[in-house]
């Protein structure tokens, strides 16, 4: 699809809605560069989809191609539901930056370079033997070449900064001119510069001094008839109070919230493992609101602190990815074993071993679903999108304090790092998780059960009476004690499986996202797949196809209804990042056999793949 | 001081073992274990519901079974960082981590190594019977070199892990060795190391009547013990022999210890070590010492407190309290950039 931004006609229909891509050298400050956009434009009144791009190693050496690091945002005036297929406009601070990420854009895109930075050395450094400015290279885009390094220096050559300060600010000259490319208010970065630098005042003036003169740039521009800024349409956003939220953010804040509305400490144990050691980050900023966070000394440990938290009376969680999931694995299988609530997050990137550790993928459901040894339900959840972490992580320490079991709630790398705007939830309107019911009331029982849900009592050291021993050996039904009796263990194997399985009556039942039953196909889709199979069904039902959305939420156990709503398509089509584990795992629960769409390159499914992939599948219907 | 409630007269070493029936098999060093245990739990009042057993897999590990309080049965090596987690959410506890040579120090090296670094407190027990008995006899990381086990039936050729000085090296701030015949020097020191803050680790050569029997013979038993060991007590020479006639001094111009006869030739009265349980150096010089040429020493090796993890972790807690506003999540989402449509 060719880029449907104008920037020539003043008074051209404003469109639906951008993708705007910066990009430059790791050092170049682009992630602050993005997120302030993002910011503005969520303040705008659009709705956005961020994400990061940045590269695995540490500090890659300047100018290289595996050094550049980008921000892709989408904004419009509609629902985003993602980061968008390919951007309209690139902002490349050098040629490695254009070289990588010339790939993502729209034909007939609009390319902001620096010019100053396409010198002989960074061209050979990119790989480039003649300067695509000038081999024709970039015939299908708009090119606009301007000298932002030297005109960042210019901006600020009145302020006392060290000229290495100097060329840092090189990043706001760029935001100032795309502020100016659509229209948008710099008021909220400026005051972001000055929080952020109060200790440094001199840093936040240049930066500010090269904001403005970037923007001022774009208004000569507009003035000499160069070019005009682009309005894009705000979005209708429900009434409320918005702030940005990453996926790895909201999962955090979800445990965080979790834990106040069960009236439990948070026991955080963690080890650091890309995508997911953020949600650590984050935890351990939550010290005055009472959390615990531990980094402990690799991932079994940090699984069996979590236990030992939950079976010292705190909310026991911990959050992980595929490989150290599989180190985790039997300490699982012993909370399982114990009947102990812990929160396992995963946040997926792509396997096997250690695989590709900075790109996602929907790695693990196998893992969460069938990983342990022994009969070992665990339930398994898993979030949408960024904000959904929140609602997803809060769900499933319900579940777990609930039916007093271990639950794997899954999210992936991309969702960890995406941003969204979110509606910010007010604590005193969620529901309180009770866990009164799981209490001990019987002095004398601490192995009593609830006739419900079948969970055990929660019972902690420190109260008198009720000392007992717990442990991964089989128990008695009733006593507790260790026993190696084979009916005892067929009846204890039953409770736990039934016990997970009550789960499903308490279920929210599976809907249609978009669509009807009985229509001819369902995508059916699960965690992060939701923004680009949402937007594709979106799309191809405005076309005339008879094609419905469902998304699944609970991955095991499945809602009761599921197979049965499954059942009214004539087709299934699930596009997975991975090759077919929910394709599987249907099969595996009895529902309609569905045709799998794997995708393991790393990156999400764009919504023209989802589209075509509808299209080749089906008739338009008059 | 134990102030004595009459309406609850003061547990005996009895009131503290569990209903459960004791799989050890007959003449395990195990039973003077626990016996020893129960004595210092009932010596320091300790409360039933405040006290908790964790402990990962083996013949040691199924103690917390048969102790009548909270006990936790963990994993294979596990137990520390299960117990870790127990004290973070509840630093008012009594955990005791009951380990052996196979758990403790070869699939739970790494777990140890880490609560004794971070000064967790509790007690741990690491029973060394060198053998892995619950798996029927192979050789384990504390096996002497040479030892033949279904699983070397030529003998061991690694060399063996020293416990005290892994501790001491871990960065523990209390290192002791006992052994399971020797009661009263072993309720002594399990006495200590519950009144220790931070980790308490504590040695003690357990006789595996099946797999490993004799293992301790050579300087526990009535006719070897008192050339064979030195028993440190805190401010004594380092004097061993049935009457105390040969003394660890220092080996003048070595960073090292000597056996002296006491009064002998060699022994011209200055090199003589007072034993000062709060030196590292001495500490790791004790935990050295190999028989025969050398006694063995037994009773607190290193002993010099310094804040415990679980204590730190709420100290700054209280410091992020102290220094903020907010209290609930409520306050936290709604810090930042926000705005409002
Ligand atoms: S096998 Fe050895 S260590 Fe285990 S109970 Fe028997 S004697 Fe004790």
């Amino acid at each position: 699809m060719s880029s449907e931004l104008c920037f020539t006609e003043l008074d051209a229909e404003a469109p639906d809605s951008a993708v705007v891509r910066f990009a430059g050298d790791s050092g170049d400050g682009i992630q602050v560069l993005g997120s302030q956009f993002g910011l503005a434009n969520a303040m705008a009144g659009n709705d956005i989809a961020t994400f990061p791009d940045y590269p695995s190693e540490v500090r890659a050496p300047a100018g290289s191609t595996y050094g550049v690091s980008a921000f892709q945002i989408q904004f419009g005036g509609r629902n985003i539901r993602t980061i968008g297929d390919a951007a309209d406009v690139l902002i490349a601070l050098n040629p490695a930056a254009l070289k990588v990420n010339l790939d993502e854009l729209n034909p007939g895109s609009l390319i902001v370079v620096d010019e100053d930075a396409f010198t002989t050395r960074f061209l050979q450094k990119a790989g480039y033997e003649e300067s695509p400015l000038e081999s024709g290279e970039l015939d299908g885009y708009r090119v606009i070449r301007i000298g932002i390094s030297k005109l960042t220096l210019a901006a600020v050559s009145d302020l006392e900064v060290t000229k290495k300060e100097a060329q840092r600010c090189k990043n706001f000259w760029a935001l100032g001119f795309t502020f100016w490319l659509f229209n948008r208010n710099r008021g909220a970065t400026i005051s972001w510069l000055q929080k952020k630098f109060a200790a440094k005042p001199h840093i936040a003036e240049a930066n500010i001094a090269a904001l403005n003169a970037g923007h001022a740039y774009g208004e000569t521009m507009e003035a000499s008839h160069e070019i005009n800024p682009c309005n894009i349409r705000s979005a209708e956003m429900e009434p409320g109070t918005y702030r940005m939220v990453t996926g790895s953010q909201a999962a955090a804040w979800g445990l965080a919230a979790a834990a106040e509305l069960c009236g439990r400490r948070l026991g955080f144990c963690s080890y650091p493992i890309t995508p997911a050691t953020p949600i650590l980050h984050h935890l351990a900023t939550l010290k005055d609101l009472g959390v615990v966070t531990f980094q402990a000394e690799d991932e079994i440990a940090a699984m069996c602190s979590a236990i030992g938290c939950s079976y010292g009376g705190a909310l026991g969680a911990t959050a992980t990815s595929g490989p150290g999931m599989a180190l985790k694995t039997e300490a699982i299988g012993l909370a399982v074993m114990a009947e102990l609530p812990v929160v396992i997050i995963n946040s997926q990137r792509a396997g096997p071993s250690t695989g590709l550790p900075t790109k996602t993928e929907q790695s693990d459901l196998y893992q969460a679903v069938y990983g342990r040894n022994g009969d070992t339900p665990v339930p398994v959840i898993a979030a949408r999108s960024p904000s959904d972490c929140f609602d997803a992580t809060v769900e499933a320490a319900r579940i777990a304090v609930t039916y007093m079991t271990p639950v794997i709630m899954l999210m992936d790398g991309f969702l960890g790092n995406a941003a969204e705007p979110w509606q910010i939830p007010d604590m005193d309107k969620l529901k309180p998780i009770d866990t009164a019911h799981n209490v001990p009331r019987d002095e004398e029982r601490p192995f009593h059960r609830n006739s419900k849900t079948l969970a055990r009592d929660w019972v902690s050291p420190g109260r008198p009476g009720l000392e007992h021993r717990i442990g991964g050996l089989e128990r008695d039904i009733l006593s507790g004690n260790v026993s190696y009796d084979p009916e005892n263990h067929q009846r204890m194997s039953q409770i736990r499986f039934d016990k997970v399985h009550n789960l499903t009556k308490d279920l929210p039942p599976l809907n249609v996202e978009q669509g009807e039953l009985w229509d001819e196909l369902a995508v059916v889709g699960w965690g992060s797949t939701y923004g680009p199979i949402s937007r594709a069904v979106m799309n191809m039902r405005a076309k005339g196809y008879s094609v419905a959305h469902v998304h699944l939420r609970y991955m095991y156990p499945f809602p009761k209804n599921q197979c049965k709503v499954l059942s009214t398509f004539d087709r299934l089509l699930v596009p997975e990042m991975n090759m077919g584990q929910l394709v599987s795992v249907m099969r595996d629960a009895d529902c309609p056999p569905a045709e799998g769409m794997p995708k393991v390159t790393g990156r999400p499914f764009t919504i023209a793949e989802i589209e075509a992939a509808i299209a080749a599948r089906l008739e338009v219907k008059s | 001081m134990n102030i004595q409630d009459p309406a609850n007269p003061p547990l005996k070493d009895k009131d503290y073992a569990s209903n459960q029936e004791v799989r050890w098999c007959a003449g395990c060093g195990d039973y003077a274990i626990i016996k020893a245990v129960q004595k210092t739990l009932a010596a320091v009042g300790a409360k039933k519901e405040n006290t908790v057993f964790v402990s990962g897999i083996g013949c040691s590990s199924r103690f917390p079974y048969y102790i009548d309080s909270y006990g936790f049965h963990g994993i294979h090596g596990r137990a520390p960082a299960i117990a870790s987690g127990t004290l973070l959410a509840n630093p008012d506890l009594d955990v005791w981590v009951i380990t052996g040579d196979g758990d403790g120090l070869s699939i739970g090296g790494n777990h140890l190594l880490h609560i004794l670094r971070r000064n967790f407190n509790c007690q741990i027990l690491l029973f060394n019977n060198g053998t892995y008995a619950l798996t029927k006899g192979q050789y384990s990381p504390t096996s002497l070199k040479g030892q033949r086990s279904p699983s070397s039936p030529m003998g061991v050729i690694d060399p063996p892990l020293e416990p005290a000085q892994f501790a001491i090296g871990a960065g523990a701030r209390f290192v002791a060795r006992a052994i399971d015949t020797q009661q009263k020097q072993l309720v002594d020191i399990l006495t200590q190391a519950y009144h220790h803050q931070g980790a308490a680790f504590v040695e003690i050569f357990q006789n595996c009547v099946v797999f490993n029997d004799g293992m301790t013979e050579s300087f526990a038993a009535k006719s070897t013990a008192s050339d064979a060991q030195v028993m440190l007590e805190e401010g004594k020479p380092l004097t061993f022999g049935k009457n105390g006639e040969r003394a660890l001094k220092c080996d003048p111009g070595k960073l090292n210890l000597k056996v002296y006869d006491v009064g002998g030739e060699e022994d011209d009265g200055h090199c003589e070590i007072l034993h000062d349980p709060s030196n590292r150096t001495l500490a790791f010089l004790l935990a050295q010492l190999e028989l025969p040429d050398q006694p063995l020493a037994t009773g607190i090796i290193y002993n010099d407190p310094s804040p415990s993890y679980e204590v730190e972790t709420y100290k700054q807690i209280e410091q992020a309290q102290e220094n903020s506003q907010r209290r609930r999540m409520n306050d936290v989402l709604k810090q930042g950039f926000t705005w409002t449509i």
